[in-house]
């Protein structure tokens, strides 16, 4: 397909678009108020350009570089889910499986092999890790244990790699984006929602949503993301195949459970103790930080698109 | 070979594979000669330490490593010679009646850092040992070497002594402030412990200073 003239350069196009608008804001802000400190906000910025080149280079130019990018993103979450929270001694060989399941799960994006993706980590996996959790012996902790891996595996395995398996969907006749449309429509969307979440958070945050899960979201930001988001999804509705109707839904449904995704990462980090979960990505924080709102948000979605359209 | 091997693996491996969550990167020292400190508790500690310096400086900075380990096989020699430039420093023998400390110096007076884990050996994991006091003596003979204090958090996770199953956490790397020591070889080791101790509160290398500063008058 000749990407001149296709579709997918609209989401390219926004993209661009935003992270210009936003780098001139920063400008102004930092000419008109010298006082103030917009370093995290530029960081931010920066690492927005860099992380959507790659995202957007990729799916546009090798989609297969695409599937290998994403198997790194779901290790290094899954790694820093892991690190952030406790362990045992005991629970090596489980998390060495775990980490295992990245590449194997990849392997079915990779295929194409809808049946195996889906099974691979509720089925082989859940019962690989309780096995290796087992055979070392020592019950105390262990469903604590088994609660943390399993957990992990699937937000961050078999969460997150549903976003690639939507590059690996089939075509249908009149839907010309394709799947690469799907997944461009999927990670805009959501890391769009954020963007405005934050942005109408910070201009009309008054009442808290979460306090004490994450005491920066209000209500007004929900909302002012809500407001937009919604719409846009309907305005990028031919990156799908859905119809109308259906792009409402999915309008709504990506920024609800994109904030869910969010507060459940909040939790872990809450109930660790720690402000951000790592520090991989200037001005984000940890690779967590970035992805929280995808976890749930991309099965949800890709469930909803198999379900309706195909 | 060196430089190649520490771009080609060394570093993808620590970033990529490891993860090193670096914290007080404005603490290390930018010139050589310098002694850092640290806990020891994987042979990941020098690898990640190593991958936190510019390529260039790599050929004068040394890790300090015991020699009857690290000659015991030609497998840890190549490891330990070519791949690490290590430094190696025989155990025991002061009994011996030699200076094992005298290497040590003439590569600081020759312009090379040192790494140094003045445990001694990889302890238990997320334990801090007593430290040995051959850091402070070399610290108190060069008083114009800063002393940096590192702690590395999860290493001890990720590779613990005695197993060979690697499996990756993100490694916290804490550089503190350099440390100004008191005289006195016994009060200077206690005062490296202690600010090594102190930075294994997350994201202590910008927020305290190191005891040490209050202990001198």
């Amino acid at each position: 397909m000749n990407l001149l003239s296709s579709p997918l350069l609209v989401p390219v196009a926004v993209v661009a678009g935003v992270l210009v608008v936003a780098t001139l804001a920063w400008l102004l802000l930092t000419r008109l108020k010298p006082g103030s400190d917009f370093r995290e906000l530029g960081l931010r910025i920066r690492s927005w350009w860099v992380m959507a080149t790659v995202v957007l280079g990729a799916v546009l130019l090798v989609p297969s570089a695409a599937l290998a990018f994403w198997a790194l993103v779901c290790f290094w979450a899954l790694r820093e889910f892991f690190s952030l929270v406790p362990g045992r001694w005991e629970d090596r060989t489980a998390l060495f499986l775990a980490y295992l399941a990245v590449p194997i799960q990849f392997l079915w994006v990779f295929l194409g092999w809808y049946g195996m993706f889906i099974v691979f980590v509720p089925v082989y996996m859940f019962l690989g890790v309780a096995v290796a959790l087992i055979v070392v012996g020592q019950p105390k902790g262990f469903v604590a244990s088994a609660s943390r891996i399993h957990w992990g595996l699937m937000s961050f395995v078999f969460g997150l790699s549903h976003a690639a398996f939507l590059l690996q969907l089939p075509g249908k006749p009149g839907f010309e984006a394709g799947p690469r449309g799907l997944f461009l429509y999927l990670v805009l969307l959501v890391q769009l929602n954020d963007v405005f979440q934050y942005v109408a958070g910070k201009l009309f945050g008054r009442h808290k949503i979460a306090p004490v899960v994450s005491p920066n979201k209000t209500w007004e930001g929900f909302l002012g993301g809500l407001l937009v988001t919604a719409p846009l999804g309907v305005l990028l509705r031919f990156l799908t195949p859905l119809s109308l109707p259906e792009a409402v839904g999915a309008g709504i449904l990506l920024p609800v459970f994109g904030f869910f995704g969010d507060l459940a990462v909040g939790s872990v980090k809450r109930d660790v103790g720690v402000k951000d979960a790592g520090s991989s990505i200037p001005g984000h924080g940890g690779v967590l930080d970035r992805v929280n709102s995808l976890c749930y948000a991309a099965p949800l979605f890709f469930h909803y698109v198999r379900y309706l359209a195909y | 070979m060196r430089v190649v091997l520490a771009t080609l693996l060394l570093r993808p491996f620590c970033r990529w594979v490891v993860g090193v969550d670096l914290r007080g990167a404005e603490n290390l020292p930018r010139h050589d000669p310098f002694l850092l400190v640290a806990n020891h508790d994987s042979h990941l500690d020098t690898l990640v330490l190593l991958s936190l310096f510019p390529l260039r400086r790599l050929a004068r900075i040394r890790p300090v490593a015991a020699a009857d380990y690290w000659s015991a096989s030609s497998a840890r020699r190549f490891v330990a010679r070519t791949c690490l430039n290590v430094l190696p420093v025989a155990r025991g023998g002061a009994s011996a009646g030699e200076d094992p400390l005298a290497p040590l110096s003439a590569a600081l007076s020759r312009g090379e850092s040192l790494i140094l884990f003045p445990e001694g050996t990889r302890g238990e994991p997320e334990v801090l040992d007593r430290f040995k006091t051959g850091a402070a003596r070399l610290a108190l003979a060069h008083p114009g070497v800063p002393v940096v204090p590192v702690f590395l958090a999860n290493t001890g996770r990720n590779l613990p002594r005695g197993t060979a199953l690697f499996v990756p956490f993100v490694v916290r790397v804490e550089v503190g402030e350099p440390v100004r020591l008191p005289a006195g070889v016994r009060e200077a080791t206690v005062c490296l412990e202690e600010a090594v101790r102190s930075l294994a509160t997350p994201g202590s290398a910008s927020s305290t200073a190191p005891p040490c500063r209050r202990t001198r008058a």
